[in-house]
């Protein structure tokens, strides 16, 4: 392999993980849209297309293999392979939430929804941006606004906890509003995730840039109630 | 168990090829494609018939009286070792580049113009000078001291100079052995990429005891080890990718994880 290809190789890996969170960013915008409108063709739809975010995963994974195994990359580029395998997981878990948006849509059903959707839709932009924010400083090897976005996971996890214990006064109103309640629990406990995930990729670019090892956690103080 | 591939139209065919220094058997049958234009690399322990079996590809080895082949050797439709063909002209179309830079205590120029000079090259001397110079990524850095001493280069122009050398003469087949084992990591990284714009043209085979670099630089890798008998065999051979990734004999992941060898 000549070295221009390797280079090449390199950097084709940023725009491997782009790829992959415009699918994860479109997945959970539909998932939200299909909530709402209650289109369970939609939901079908979305579920059936995360095995592209998990076949884009695969192919970004045997390619970093292949670089290491072969190349022998060394200090930034290792980091780099390394941060571009971990952030793979990351975005492929982030689909797999946005599946299981889409999978709680098909169990309600028709049935009405317990509440219009305000905090929500307010949640999934938090974290979608944070999502885009973590790939633009992945790209721009940015370590502060990395640190930033550590910080920004404190407000999903405020609306988290407040979407909580609001649908726990729906729950002790009359105990047959349970099953809505605990589905719209969910939907808002996966965008809790997806929000964590863009944390975890914040920290990985931090890495990346210092080779200082930031701890799941130590960032970010996580205030959503487990 | 080994493993042939029939993708590409093979440069050099080996059948079954053993080898024996008088009564010793030293190779048992290897059988392998080493494919036109691509980078074929031999990869062992020290001891593994590496070299042997490289220098059966041009028949250097004849020069050693107790040196015995079975097997066949197929460069194209030519058999190699049939009775009446001649090693000379074999060595013209499969060049070779040794361990150590050998270049002749002679300026650059005669360095490049001494084989087609005895070969009775009768066109433009300086135009394959240049060529070879070109073609070994050499030129830019030697063409305003062609007369100078092919001695005063650094070993990394030396190597390519011998480089050049092979190329002057027109082969089609380049095999090198342990090339860059006396280079530092620049000039080692200069004869890689040299390696990848060589392949457009030739088919190299590259012995190499590094076998990160047969990682880096080859599309094809072959594994020799020898059995406890002191006799190599052809243990795996196949893309390198999936060799260096996932290959599939056992002997073969412990060699190239560092496990023993």
């Amino acid at each position: 392999m000549l070295r221009s290809d390797y280079e090449r190789d390199l950097s084709s890996l940023q725009a491997d993980l782009a790829e992959m969170a415009t699918h994860v960013e479109q997945a959970t915008r539909r998932a939200l849209n299909a909530l709402e409108t209650q289109d369970l063709a939609l939901a079908q739809q979305i579920i059936d297309e995360d095995d592209h975010i998990d076949q884009l995963q695969d192919d970004l994974e045997n390619k970093c293999v292949t670089l290491m195994a072969t190349q022998q990359p060394t200090a930034i580029d290792l980091r780099a392979l390394m941060s571009a395998v971990h952030i793979g997981v990351e975005l492929e878990r982030m689909g797999d939430y946005a599946e299981g948006i889409a999978k709680i849509c098909l169990r309600i059903g028709d049935q009405p929804l317990l509440k219009p959707l305000i905090d929500i839709p307010r949640m999934a932009d938090l974290a979608l941006t944070m999502l885009d924010e973590s790939l633009q400083c992945h790209a721009n090897r940015d370590e502060w606004q990395a640190r930033k976005i550590c910080q920004d996971d404190d407000a999903v996890d405020d609306l988290y906890n407040q979407i909580y214990r609001e649908l726990l006064t729906y729950m002790l109103q009359d105990p047959r509003n349970i099953e809505r309640a605990t589905y719209l629990l969910w939907v808002a406990h996966d965008l809790e995730r997806i929000a964590d995930r863009a944390t975890n990729i914040a920290e990985r670019v931090m890495w990346l840039v210092s080779g200082r090892t930031v701890g799941t956690g130590s960032m970010k103080s996580d205030r959503s109630l487990r | 168990m080994a493993t042939t591939s029939m993708a590409t139209r093979p440069a050099v065919r080996a059948i079954n090829v053993g080898v024996y220094y008088g009564s010793n058997k030293v190779i048992e049958g290897v059988t392998m494609d080493m494919p036109e234009n691509e980078i074929t690399a031999i990869i062992g322990p020290s001891g593994a018939g590496k070299s042997t079996l490289l220098r059966c590809i041009n028949r250097l080895n004849d020069l050693i009286e107790i040196f015995r082949m079975e097997g066949e050797m197929w460069f194209g439709d030519f058999n190699l070792y049939a009775p009446g063909s001649d090693p000379t002209q074999i060595r013209y179309r499969i060049g070779m580049v040794f361990q150590r830079p050998n270049p002749f205590p002679k300026s650059i120029y005669d360095n490049i113009a001494f084989g087609p000079r005895i070969n009775g090259f009768k066109g433009n001397m300086d135009e394959l000078v240049e060529q070879s110079l070109q073609g070994a990524a050499l030129w830019d850095e030697v063409k305003d001291r062609l007369k100078e001493s092919a001695l005063s280069l650094s070993g990394g122009q030396q190597q390519r100079l011998c480089i050049a050398r092979a190329l002057a003469v027109e082969p089609s087949v380049i095999l090198m052995d342990e090339p860059c084992s006396a280079l530092d990591p620049i000039a080692t990284l200069a004869i890689e990429e040299l390696m990848q714009e060589l392949k457009k043209t030739y088919s190299i085979v590259i012995v190499t005891h590094n076998m990160q670099q047969a990682g880096r630089v080859s599309d094809k890798t072959a594994f020799l080890l020898p059995d406890e008998n002191r006799v190599a065999h052809l243990i795996e051979f196949g893309d390198t990718r999936t060799l260096f990734t996932n290959p599939t004999d056992e002997r073969t992941e412990a060699y190239i994880t560092g496990r023993f060898g």
